[in-house]
């Protein structure tokens, strides 16, 4: 017994550091795996509010341009509403009806990266504004990425750039589907993996998400398509997608509920 | 021993909130960032004990990590530097250390550059293979290594100069 003692005090700082360091190192392990990174995100109050105190004072230095996206945005949305041939029915019978399968909620991104392997936002909508984990999230542009944690007044979003999110997608003129996957290495590029080899691409063609995965609608823009190439195995296609958002530019984003989710996971996992 | 804790405490909390509100925003040629943070644990004084600075190199990783989402590796990388620093100091100052009157403000810029690297580039290297988490990605981890070390080298040394007293 006195050996053991005498062992742990001759070799205190060692086995201090081995404790620590395989704690960081679980920690590690944890935010690599899917929706697990519970205790170290940046949606708690404290970073949370730190980041968006910064953003409160940073938004301003972008307001103009941010505004003339969000004015893009309304114009184009408004050549969409009056140039409709048929006449949408404006009006609804009650409450329920409206909004019926996908419900939109506006937010706005304090902490933005793009240049790590694993990038993670940080917006300011939580578990008050109804945010929960495995919402999609969009732009004007297109897809942007799912919300991993949430906290009372914020939540985060995996971007698509980060080698855990896997979103499906497929080609606009066909139903070829795939698998997004980022490589890591560009923040203007993502890869679309696992295209049927039978599959017609051309440069420039349109990717949108193929609505599989019941966290985004079909349909959602993703980017076109810079190049690609059979995969080793030559059975699929791994295509370079030109993603259409600028990542590095990002403030008013929108969150998609999807108000039928709860009952698929249900089908799905029975 | 009071001057020392509250110079090292408030170089805790300002070199944290340098990296999270300026540093990691200059993506430099597009995705390179320094990490200047290591400088609190470069400069921590050589006579503390051991387990002291272990600990502390675990909180300033673990501040940093829940600043940026990632995980545990800025705290994995901040206890090995601590951990093997002896070494390094060793090896760069030789008999200053061994007398246990090492001041960074007086030592040569030559000893203090190899200080400085030898830090650097271990922190990156374990920082980057935890991030990436990948064996095949190798290359990428050494390729991100060297960029964001040698920013990361060019701050300190900066920081260091433009933050020292002058001694006459």
């Amino acid at each position: 017994m006195q050996q053991i003692v005498n062992f742990i005090i001759r070799n205190k700082t060692f086995l201090l550091f081995l404790l620590l360091f395989s704690i960081s190192i679980f920690f590690t392990v944890q935010s690599h795996s899917y929706h697990k990174s519970k205790f170290i995100n940046s949606a708690n109050f404290l970073t949370g509010g730190v980041y968006n105190s910064i953003n409160n004072i940073s938004e301003y230095f972008h307001l103009k341009s941010q505004n003339e996206i969000l004015a893009k945005e309304n114009n184009r949305l408004k050549a969409i509403l009056y140039n409709s041939q048929t006449k949408r029915n404006t009006s609804y019978i009650d409450s329920v009806t409206f909004n019926a399968l996908y419900k939109f909620r506006t937010a706005q991104v304090i902490k933005n990266s793009y240049n790590a392997t694993n990038n993670v936002l940080l917006v300011n909508r939580g578990i008050k504004d109804h945010i929960k984990q495995d919402f999609g999230v969009i732009t004007d542009k297109g897809i942007l990425g799912i919300v991993d944690q949430t906290s009372k007044n914020y939540a985060t979003v995996l971007s698509v750039l980060n080698s855990k999110s896997n979103i499906s997608a497929q080609l606009k003129n066909s139903n070829h589907f795939g698998t997004l996957k980022w490589d890591g290495k560009s923040h203007v590029y993502t890869q679309l993996i696992d295209i049927a080899k039978n599959a017609i691409l051309k440069k420039g063609d349109t990717i949108i998400t193929s609505g599989r995965s019941s966290i985004f609608p079909k349909g959602v823009l993703v980017g076109t398509i810079n190049d690609f190439k059979l995969d080793p195995s030559e059975n699929s296609y791994i295509i370079n997608i030109k993603l259409f958002n600028d990542m590095a530019n990002i403030e008013h984003v929108y969150i998609i509920e999807n108000v039928n989710l709860p009952e698929i996971k249900k089908l799905l996992n029975e | 021993m009071n001057n020392i804790l509250s110079i090292h405490s408030i170089r805790f909390f300002i070199l944290v909130f340098l990296q999270v509100i300026i540093f990691n925003h200059i993506n430099f040629l597009g995705n390179i960032n320094p990490y200047p943070y290591i400088l609190f644990l470069a400069l921590f004084p050589v006579k503390n004990n051991r387990t002291a600075i272990i600990g502390l190199s675990f909180v300033l990783g673990l501040c940093i990590d829940f600043f940026l989402d990632t995980g545990g590796t800025h705290a994995a990388a901040c206890l090995f530097i601590a951990y093997i620093r002896p070494v390094i100091l060793k090896f760069c100052f030789g008999t200053i250390y061994e007398h246990q009157t090492i001041k960074f403000e007086t030592v040569e810029f030559g000893s203090k550059l190899t200080y400085f690297t030898l830090l650097t580039v271990i922190h990156h290297f374990v920082l980057f293979s935890l991030e990436i988490f990948n064996i095949s990605k190798i290359i990428l981890v050494l390729q991100k290594t060297l960029f964001s070390g040698i920013f990361t080298i060019l701050m300190c040394l900066l920081i260091t100069i433009i933050f020292t007293r002058k001694t006459k």
